[in-house]
């Protein structure tokens, strides 16, 4: 009787130990899926989702609080990805966001500038360069194309150009799709 | 049959019987291609990164004259030579054949007619004395390229790496219509087999195997003759059986060696290299002649080619001028392929340069289109398939744009050989699905690239906004804490003078309140006057006492 629960303290303690050990040492410190659905959003911090940011849509969607139709940037596949992940149905991109659209960047006319610095504080990636009353200029290869920048800057010189694919990107169209056999009957 | 010709011991899983189509091409000898009006030489006729253009439009260059050199600190990329004497015009983009239109930039030169070589070009002397690097050196110079179709820079394919003890010579040559290695062969015999020894002896190699199909019986035994003759022993001709795409490299090495290369390996990992047979004789010419890579043998057969045959032709030549000198004449709906007709690319025109991976320019008359049909799973293409996937699956997963599934299927071990698409009764175009499944990954891989670069960009400003904001409080903190500090430091030699003061000022307060103290009447009474007014206060409270009692009831 004595040596069972002599027993049973001591294994109770030590796996107690261990528990308490592993809650510690593998401490898990952000919520693991918000960090799964952010990897899979496209980073463009453009806030068409309604929400200040990719990780705060991430964080809207884990809650339940947000649609994964709601990011235009990354279209269909960013909304396949996300409901692979999540187990839900796939569905159209909710067209109050915003539509899917080829990738652009913008781009500074260096005449018209006046060098407020207005767009290099909206500028969610740093991707302009510049400074006060001096010319301003946008590093194409970190432009996301979230087009923050456009609505501050007080004498629009900042325009929209479609991105440059750096390298031979090549793309293939998916062919025409044949029919499923039940389709057919 | 001689010593030297063995029969292949192993066979590769699926593929196909084709009709090979080779007799007419091989009628005639292959013949040198009339110098065109205009040559457009693109910077990138290979895999890696394009060569960097060192002459400017204007400028004058001779024949075998270095006109893109590498670019330094990347390995994997080719120089560019002038195919011939002449003029440089511009430097613009034009489109390269390939499965997808694609701007390249290119060298447009003018040619004079004259012909006349660069003085660079000179023969290596005793090239077998020569250590690995420096024969190394000449083929990274000569801007050799594999000149089967991948176009993989031949210098890489050149590096020992202690385990490869197998040289494998693709002359397999399986795709229909394509004859330029047999003819290469038969009229160049000697001249490849010294290519071998000097790759045998950059590579340090023992042995090597010779891959022939059987349906190339001169070319079999031309090499054998040229192999008596040199007397050398450790190169073997192996024939092996027609079966389409028994010159897919990991086809031809399991064919020859019986051994299968793994899911992400390369032939390297388990001791082999292989070799176009085709580089192989560039590399001869370019050590024997000092001839760096600016002509090639190119098959021109097809429909409607009316002498279909082998041209030596210049790179930068127009498909268009090669077609004419083959007296093609263009009928009903044609279309024009690079390649063969398997794996060769398909071109919406003829306006195309011959690149160094241009094995051949067909013809072929378009056939009826006819529309896909649904998928009834027979399984014919898992029958055939010669890198043994489930084509059939690799469909269903790329129609549903479940592309971590099609990658789970090793979508990238296809050769795109197109035995599947060949076999299909439902004629559902299978490659193109998988190339639209392999190019949509890596867009998707580069986008990935790019959005988690986009994040670590935008979590670091979101970091240093925050430490500024830190910053600037632990400043203001500190600030004003050193102004308090300051001032604390003025006071203390006031101090002094403030203490004074307050002691003044403590003192006449005490004074006043002990003069207030003396002036009460109350103080210093004697015990009687205590004793009355303690009377009197004892009347007064009962008198309250019986003036609220009333009340209260």
């Amino acid at each position: 009787m004595l040596t069972a629960i002599i027993a049973l303290s001591i294994l109770a303690i030590a796996f107690g130990l261990l528990l308490g050990f592993a809650a510690v040492r593998y401490k898990v410190k952000s919520n693991p899926v918000v960090d799964q659905i952010d990897a899979l959003l496209p980073q463009t911090q453009c806030g068409q989702c309604t929400y200040p940011g990719c990780h705060p849509y991430a964080e809207a969607i884990a809650k339940g609080e947000a649609d994964i139709n709601q990011c235009p940037p990354g279209g269909e596949t960013t909304i396949l990805a996300l409901a692979d992940l999540l187990g839900k149905d796939p569905k159209p991109l909710n067209e109050e966001h915003g539509e899917h659209a080829e990738k652009t960047v913008v781009y500074i006319d260096e005449n018209v500038c006046i060098g407020c610095t207005l767009c290099i504080q909206a500028c969610p990636v740093d991707a302009i360069l510049g400074a006060a009353k001096q010319m301003h200029t946008v590093i194409t290869d970190e432009c996301t194309g979230c087009d923050l920048c456009i609505p501050p800057c007080p004498v629009d010189c900042i325009h929209i150009i479609p991105a440059v694919e750096e390298g031979n990107k090549i793309t293939v169209e998916l062919p025409d799709t044949p029919l499923l056999l039940k389709e057919l009957t | 049959m001689s010593g030297n010709i063995i029969k292949a011991k192993y066979q590769f899983h699926g593929g196909l019987k084709l009709k090979g189509h080779k007799e007419m091409s091989m009628r005639s000898d292959i013949a040198a291609a009339k110098i065109p009006d205009k040559l457009i030489i693109p910077l990138q006729q290979h895999i890696g990164k394009p060569a960097k253009a060192i002459v400017t439009p204007g400028e004058t260059v001779l024949k075998g004259q270095c006109i893109a050199k590498l670019d330094n600190g990347n390995n994997v990329t080719a120089a560019v030579h002038a195919s011939t004497s002449g003029e440089v015009i511009t430097i613009e983009q034009h489109p390269l054949p390939g499965f997808v239109k694609q701007l390249a930039d290119c060298i447009i030169i003018k040619p004079d007619n004259e012909d006349k070589w660069h003085p660079s070009v000179q023969p290596v002397e005793n090239p077998l004395a020569l250590d690995k690097e420096s024969l190394k050196q000449i083929l990274i110079e000569a801007g050799i390229v594999g000149l089967g179709g991948a176009g993989f820079p031949t210098h890489i394919k050149l590096v020992q790496d202690k385990n490869i003890d197998t040289l494998i010579i693709n002359a397999a040559e399986c795709e229909p219509y394509i004859t330029c290695d047999a003819m290469l062969i038969k009229e160049q015999g000697s001249k490849i087999i010294q290519g071998i020894q000097f790759i045998l002896h950059a590579l340090d190699v023992k042995q090597c195997l010779i891959g022939i199909e059987d349906n190339k019986p001169h070319a079999i035994k031309t090499l054998s003759v040229a192999l008596e003759n040199s007397n050398i022993k450790n190169i073997q001709i192996v024939e092996v059986p027609t079966r389409y795409p028994a010159g897919g490299e990991k086809q031809l090495i399991k064919t020859l060696t019986g051994k299968e290369i793994a899911i992400n390996q390369l032939p390297r990992d388990a001791g082999i290299i292989c070799h176009n047979i085709a580089t192989v004789y560039a590399v001869a010419t370019a050590i024997i002649e000092g001839k760096p890579l600016i002509d090639r043998t190119v098959t021109v057969t097809g429909d409607n080619v009316n002498q279909p045959r082998n041209l030596q032709v210049l790179i930068g030549t127009s498909m268009q001028d090669v077609l004419d000198e083959c007296r093609y004449t263009p009928y009903g709906s044609q279309e024009i392929i690079m390649g063969g007709p398997m794996m060769g690319n398909h071109l919406d025109s003829s306006d195309y340069p011959v690149i160094k991976t241009t094995n051949c320019i067909l013809v072929k008359n378009k056939e009826a289109e006819s529309p896909s049909l649904p998928c009834i799973r027979c399984g014919e293409c898992a029958r055939v398939c010669p890198a043994n996937l489930l084509p059939q699956q690799l469909y269903w997963y790329t129609r549903a744009k479940d592309l971590d599934r099609v990658q789970d299927y090793q979508i990238f071990s296809c050769i795109e050989c197109g035995c599947c698409d060949y076999v299909c009764p439902s004629h559902i175009p299978l490659v193109q699905f998988y190339r639209y499944a392999k190019t949509e990954i890596w867009t998707q891989e580069a986008d990935k690239k790019k959005s988690d670069h986009a994040r670590q960009r935008h979590e670091f400003r979101q970091l240093r906004i925050e430490r500024k904001k830190k910053e600037d409080a632990e400043r203001k903190a500190k600030k004003k804490a050193l102004l308090q500090k300051k001032q604390g430091i003025d006071t203390s030699e006031q101090d002094a003078k403030k203490a004074a003061i307050e002691a003044a000022l403590e003192r006449v307060k005490s004074r006043q309140t002990e003069q207030t103290a003396i002036a009460k009447n109350t103080s210093n009474l004697t015990e009687e006057q205590q004793k009355k007014i303690e009377e009197v206060e004892k009347r007064r409270k009962a008198k309250l006492n019986k003036q609220n009692k009333p009340e209260d009831k």
